[in-house]
């Protein structure tokens, strides 16, 4: 059983297939019965194997499958070959287990909508191509996965494809990833040349016998490769496509744009970090990238109106922090925020599309407000998440993972105070901007009111996902409280443990105390501004120094407008000045040349008699003189 | 024998197509169905005996032989040879020559006879330069692939065609003189120093040249073989004929005929003169990034659907250009994959851009949008070659591109990583298709109608081996490894510093030839 893990893999993309082929002609429950027995099977079979996996006791668990050989010639040979091991587990979990609950809420939240099978076969084929990027063996098939989920990624941002707006979204976020792709798969030339293989575990193992830490060939093969996790994870300077990608479903931002792909990136480091040990240079790059990031996404989320776009900032944020755990080699703890990040902000997606669902496609939470009794369930579960999010103390797993990514960048050898003080200064924003959109979603004025409460489909995988939000920490607990690690401990063989610099013993406490109590005082300083003095932001954003900044801000620090004066305009209207091709003249002036001269030649044939006559004579004297001359 | 019925079946199915509309009006594309029909699975027949012998043991990777004296006095024969490399673009012909053949089953509707004639006949022209191993058929056959082409787009082309057909033919007949003219300094030389005179391929091929003659030869060939292919800046021939021709020109232009240039460098180029053609490698290489990102600029811009596709055309054939001036094995097996893959995807994106015109009336992408909703299997068609176009995982054009770039990043890392450049435009501009055409508000006051059951048919089976050939190109990259090797043995001499030396022996030897 364990061998056929290709099964995964598989069930949805039969689901696929079946809603391709056929999807026109069944039926909605037919369609959603479908759409959602691949991956819910998928989610099963990934929890037996899981279970068997760990109860199996041993430090290094792995399966390898190999399926059939793709390429195999002049030297390159690639298998379609997977490979299954403690991070990639955690991955299909996360992926099989959280897509099965984003396909349920699905089936009712797309109840309305034409394209009901287009929805669902796109989104399985999404969860098979990411399952192939995170179970191949080799980087080209992992490549595969990572094209294809852009593929699906680009077709469901546009999915509402009537509007222009949103196939214009699609294609930047296309297009912007593939600059990063583009990166990767000249990585993949370079790692092909020097190891003679893209096995990823054969290239793991070569590289520290062929590289010395620093070599150069390494840090270019990893600053490649996270060119293309830039990319795909919506980190500087790649960023921007992320926010325009709101277009898509509420689901598809749940599922694609928050729990799964954006986050590849992160797998993709992790995944082949004995590059980046090699290069310590690019794998510092990474945290400051990182810590960039999650700032200027945290101030960007500050002064969102549309929850959506919030959520799209709080997601680049928050994976800037997995980056900035990668950066500094606390390699387990960014996997434990990337899974506790996918529920719970898949949860904040969820809720945020159920509210705009039931308010008519409202996306402005200027516009809602007072709706915590409206929408119980959706009220709590958001909740739960928000605080989630906003790391409240004790309570809340992502309290325990982010506490962790804190601590550990501060007591890493890489990192230190400076890039721990970035990451806190990013915790309080994250607090601020998380209560303010509770906050101004579900009380204060009241806006509009709800059409009707949503059934049971978007309620259940809510309340699930709540759940996980809420308990999914307490399986890593840190030294000072409780001491589990049993999440740190499966990834052990897989990915290396934290190097530690000398620090003073109970500096991990007072870290937590610290980080704590700052979650606490933003939620606090949010309920006081937002709920007794709301002049106080209107006369921040009216000051003309608040304002600039606002706007700033509201804009994504306008790297929109950079990049459009910058690269696109540029382009675009040279390509237009050149609609007709200007090596065309080449063809064109020869041709031109060519009747210039048979118009000339013309004039000497004009049929007169006396000008042949005289040109005669004229030639005639003319080779006289020549010939007496010379 | 097999070998010349793939010809003479195109050849008399051609004339037959023409004498028998005369008689039966309606008749010329039953006979163009069966002609190409039966070319297909002689075509297969062979495939399937090419798979039954072990290709290690047959000397050059040639499998079967037709010769026959024909002008025995000047040692010309009525010579034919297959390969792997021939019988991949035996089958690539004989695949594309059906597809054509359907497409015009409703599209052409005066003159049937004579179209089905030139039709046949520019697929028996490219059936033969795959397959002569004289180099003076091989002219022939180069000639008569060009001469049909010329009426196709003159006669069936649409408002411009007789500008476009003029220029193609011009272009195309400099560079076959051109041709011409090497071959026979060539033949000269060759007989000369021999004492044999021959057009046989396998004696030219072992001709000593200076590396001034290699030179001066090499760029006749050369610039023939460039203006097919086409390269940057001989292209404009390309959109133009492209955009005028009728469907199944374009598909015939697009699939086949571009891989003529490609296949003449591969088979007689680089090895005729090896050294020469290693000499100018950088700056072919330079010309094909060059194709890839000016052809990727000029489809971004282009309003006319078959324009656009034309110049995607242009930037996809740099790829082509780079993996066979890279001289590495695996950047080669690049190129033949990327000239089948191409072949299949542009030629079906030219279906589908022909069924549109068809349909609508107009080429202007701006005219159309929001057909998604209208026509859903054009769509989904549309959406998975425009995705092959942009090279995605999973089909047959990833395999090609990404095997002849790192091919190329073994000895031109440079130039892989420059032609990557054009990964990224290749996404802008297929994508701007699918956005122009299939998306957005469907304006059009009349709906038109989707694929039809036989052109739904004709789209699927490209798609299927597109995806086939993306997940297993093993069928092709094992048909073509042999000649692959062969080729490769020709340029690369037993140790390192071989270039001077072998140039330095030709020299020596040359001159002592010398009258």
């Amino acid at each position: 059983m364990t061998e056929s893990i290709w099964i995964i893999i598989a069930l949805p993309l039969v689901s696929f297939l079946i809603l391709a082929f056929v999807g026109q002609r069944m039926t909605r429950q037919t369609i959603a019965l479908v759409a959602t027995a691949g991956t819910g099977i998928a989610a099963l079979f990934t929890l037996v194997t899981g279970w068997r996996l760990l109860s199996s006791n041993q430090a290094n668990f792995e399966i390898s499958s190999n399926l059939w050989e793709w390429i195999n010639t002049s030297g390159l040979t690639i298998h379609m070959a997977l490979h299954l091991d403690a991070l990639a587990l955690v991955f299909i979990f996360v992926i099989t287990f959280v897509g099965f609950l984003i396909l349920v809420y699905s089936t009712e939240f797309m109840n309305e909508d034409s394209g009901y099978a287009r929805f669902f076969a796109y989104i399985n084929l999404f969860i098979a191509s990411m399952l192939i990027l995170v179970l191949a063996d080799n980087l080209l098939l992992l490549y595969l996965g990572w094209e294809g989920v852009g593929l699906c990624s680009y077709l469901l941002i546009g999915f509402w494809y009537q509007d222009p707006s949103n196939g214009y979204a699609a294609r930047k976020a296309f297009i912007m990833t593939r600059i990063g792709d583009t990166a990767l798969i000249i990585g993949l030339f370079l790692l092909f040349v020097e190891f003679g293989t893209l096995n990823i575990g054969e290239i793991l193992t070569a590289a520290p016998e062929k590289w010395v830490t620093g070599d150069t060939t390494a840090k270019l093969a990893a600053f490649l490769l996270l060119g293309g996790a830039v990319g795909k994870s919506a980190q500087l300077p790649l960023q921007t496509w992320l926010p325009d990608a709101m277009a898509g479903p509420s689901p598809v931002s749940a599922l694609i744009h928050a729990a799964t792909m954006v986050t590849a990136g992160v797998y993709l480091i992790a995944r082949t970090h004995a590059i980046f040990e090699l290069a310590p240079e690019v794998q510092f790059i990474v945290a400051i990238v990182g810590a960039i990031t999650l700032l200027i996404a945290g101030f960007s989320a500050l002064v969102q109106r549309d929850i959506k776009r919030v959520l799209a900032y709080s997601t680049m944020s928050q994976i800037g922090y997995m980056f900035l755990a990668l950066g500094v080699g606390a390699w387990s703890a960014a996997i434990f925020h990337f899974m506790i990040h996918a529920f719970f902000k898949a949860l904040l997606f969820l809720g945020a599309g159920a509210i705009i669902m039931v308010l008519h496609h409202e996306h402005d939470m200027f516009k809602m407000g007072g709706l915590y009794k409206k929408l119980p369930v959706i009220f709590w579960t958001f909740l739960i998440a928000s605080a989630s999010l906003a790391a409240l103390p004790l309570v809340t797993a992502g309290f325990y993972s982010k506490d962790l990514i804190l601590w550990q960048v501060f007591a890493s050898n890489i990192g230190g105070s400076g890039l721990w003080a970035m990451g806190f200064a990013g915790a309080f924003i994250t607090a601020l901007y998380s209560s303010r959109m509770v906050l101004v979603t579900f009380f204060g004025k009241t806006g509009i009111s709800p059409t009707h409460r949503p059934g049971w489909a978007i309620t259940t995988p809510l309340l699930v996902l709540a759940f996980l939000s809420f308990a999914g920490g307490f399986i890593e607990l840190p030294h000072t409280m409780g001491h589990t690690q049993l999440f740190s401990e499966m990834l052990h063989g897989t990915l290396p443990a934290l190097t530690m610099r000398e620090l003073p013993a109970n500096g991990e406490l007072m870290l937590q105390i610290i980080t704590g109590l700052t979650s606490i005082i933003a939620v606090g300083l949010a309920c006081l501004v937002y709920l007794r003095r709301p002049s106080i932001v209107n006369q921040l954003k009216s000051s003309s120094f608040g304002n600039l900044f606002v706007r700033l801000w509201f804009t994504g620090w306008g790297f929109d407008v950079m990049y459009n004066a910058l690269i696109v305009r540029p382009l675009v209207s040279i390509s237009k000045l050149n609609k007709k091709d200007i090596l065309d003249n080449i063809s064109i002036g020869v041709s031109r040349l060519m009747a210039f001269g048979n118009s000339q030649l013309v004039l000497s044939q004009s049929g007169k008699l006396r000008w042949y006559m005289m040109i005669i004579a004229l030639g005639a004297i003319l080779t006289l003189t020549l010939s007496i001359v010379i | 024998m097999i070998l010349v019925a793939l010809i003479s079946t195109l050849v008399l199915g051609g004339l037959l197509a023409m004498l028998l509309e005369k008689w039966v009006t309606g008749s010329a594309k039953w006979v163009g169905l069966v002609a190409s029909l039966l070319t297909m699975s002689l075509a297969g027949s062979l495939w399937i005996q090419y798979t039954g012998i072990d290709a290690s043991t047959v000397s050059n990777g040639v499998f079967m032989v037709f010769k026959k004296p024909w002008i025995p006095e000047f040692g010309i024969e009525f010579h034919l040879e297959v390969d792997g490399l021939g019988l991949v673009m035996v089958m690539l012909t004989g695949f594309l020559g059906l597809v054509a053949v359907l497409i015009s089953w409703s599209q052409v509707k005066h003159k049937e006879g004579f179209y089905y004639l030139n039709l046949l006949w520019t697929l028996a022209g490219i059936m033969g330069v795959f397959l002569a191993f004289d180099l003076f058929l091989f002219y022939l056959f180069w000639e008569v692939m060009l001469v049909p082409m010329y009426f196709l787009i003159s006669i069936w082309g649409s408002a411009n065609r007789i500008y476009a057909a003029y220029k193609f033919f011009i272009y195309t007949q400099i560079g076959g003189l051109l041709m011409l003219v090497a071959l026979l300094g060539l033949y000269f030389l060759n007989g000369s120093s021999t004492g044999v005179y021959s057009f046989n391929y396998w004696d030219l091929i072992k001709t000593v040249l200076t590396t001034e003659q290699s030179m001066w030869l090499m760029w006749g060939f050369l610039i023939a073989f460039l203006i097919k292919l086409p390269v940057l800046p001989l292209h404009n021939w390309l959109p133009d004929a492209h955009g005028e021709a009728p469907t199944a020109g374009s598909v015939i232009l697009a699939g086949l005929l571009l891989k003529t240039g490609a296949y003449g460098i591969l088979r007689f180029v680089v090895p005729f003169f090896p050294d020469a053609s290693q000499s100018i490698a950088m700056p072919a290489m330079i010309l094909g990034v060059c194709g890839i990102l000016y052809g990727a600029k000029l489809a971004f811009a282009q309003t006319d659907m078959k324009r656009l596709v034309a110049y995607t055309s242009v930037s996809h054939m740099g790829f082509v250009i780079i993996g066979i001036f890279a001289f590495n094995q695996l950047a080669w097996q690049g190129v033949i994959m990327q000239l089948v893959a191409h072949g299949l995807s542009t030629g079906a994106l030219f279906v589908l851009a022909g069924i549109l015109y068809q349909r609508t009336g107009t080429r202007d992408i701006r005219k159309y949008g929001g057909l998604w909703a209208t026509v859903p299997r054009m769509g989904v068609a549309g959406l998975i070659l425009v995705l092959a176009s942009l090279g995605l995982p999973g089909l047959a054009n990833f395999v090609a591109e990404f095997m002849t770039l790192a091919g190329t990043f073994t000895t031109t890392p440079i130039i892989a990583i420059a032609a990557a450049i054009g990964l990224i435009a290749a996404a802008v501009y297929s994508l701007r298709i699918m956005q122009k055409v299939f998306y957005g508000q469907d304006t059009a006051s009349e709906k038109i109608s989707d694929l039809s059951s036989m052109e739904t048919l004709t789209i699927a089976t490209v798609v299927f081996l597109l995806i086939y050939l993306g997940l297993n190109p093993g069928p092709i990259t094992r048909t073509v490894e042999p000649s692959i090797k062969q080729l490769i043995s020709q340029v690369e001499t037993p140790d390192k510093g071989g270039f001077s030396y072998r140039t330095q022996v030709n020299n020596k030897s040359s001159s002592n030839g010398k009258h």
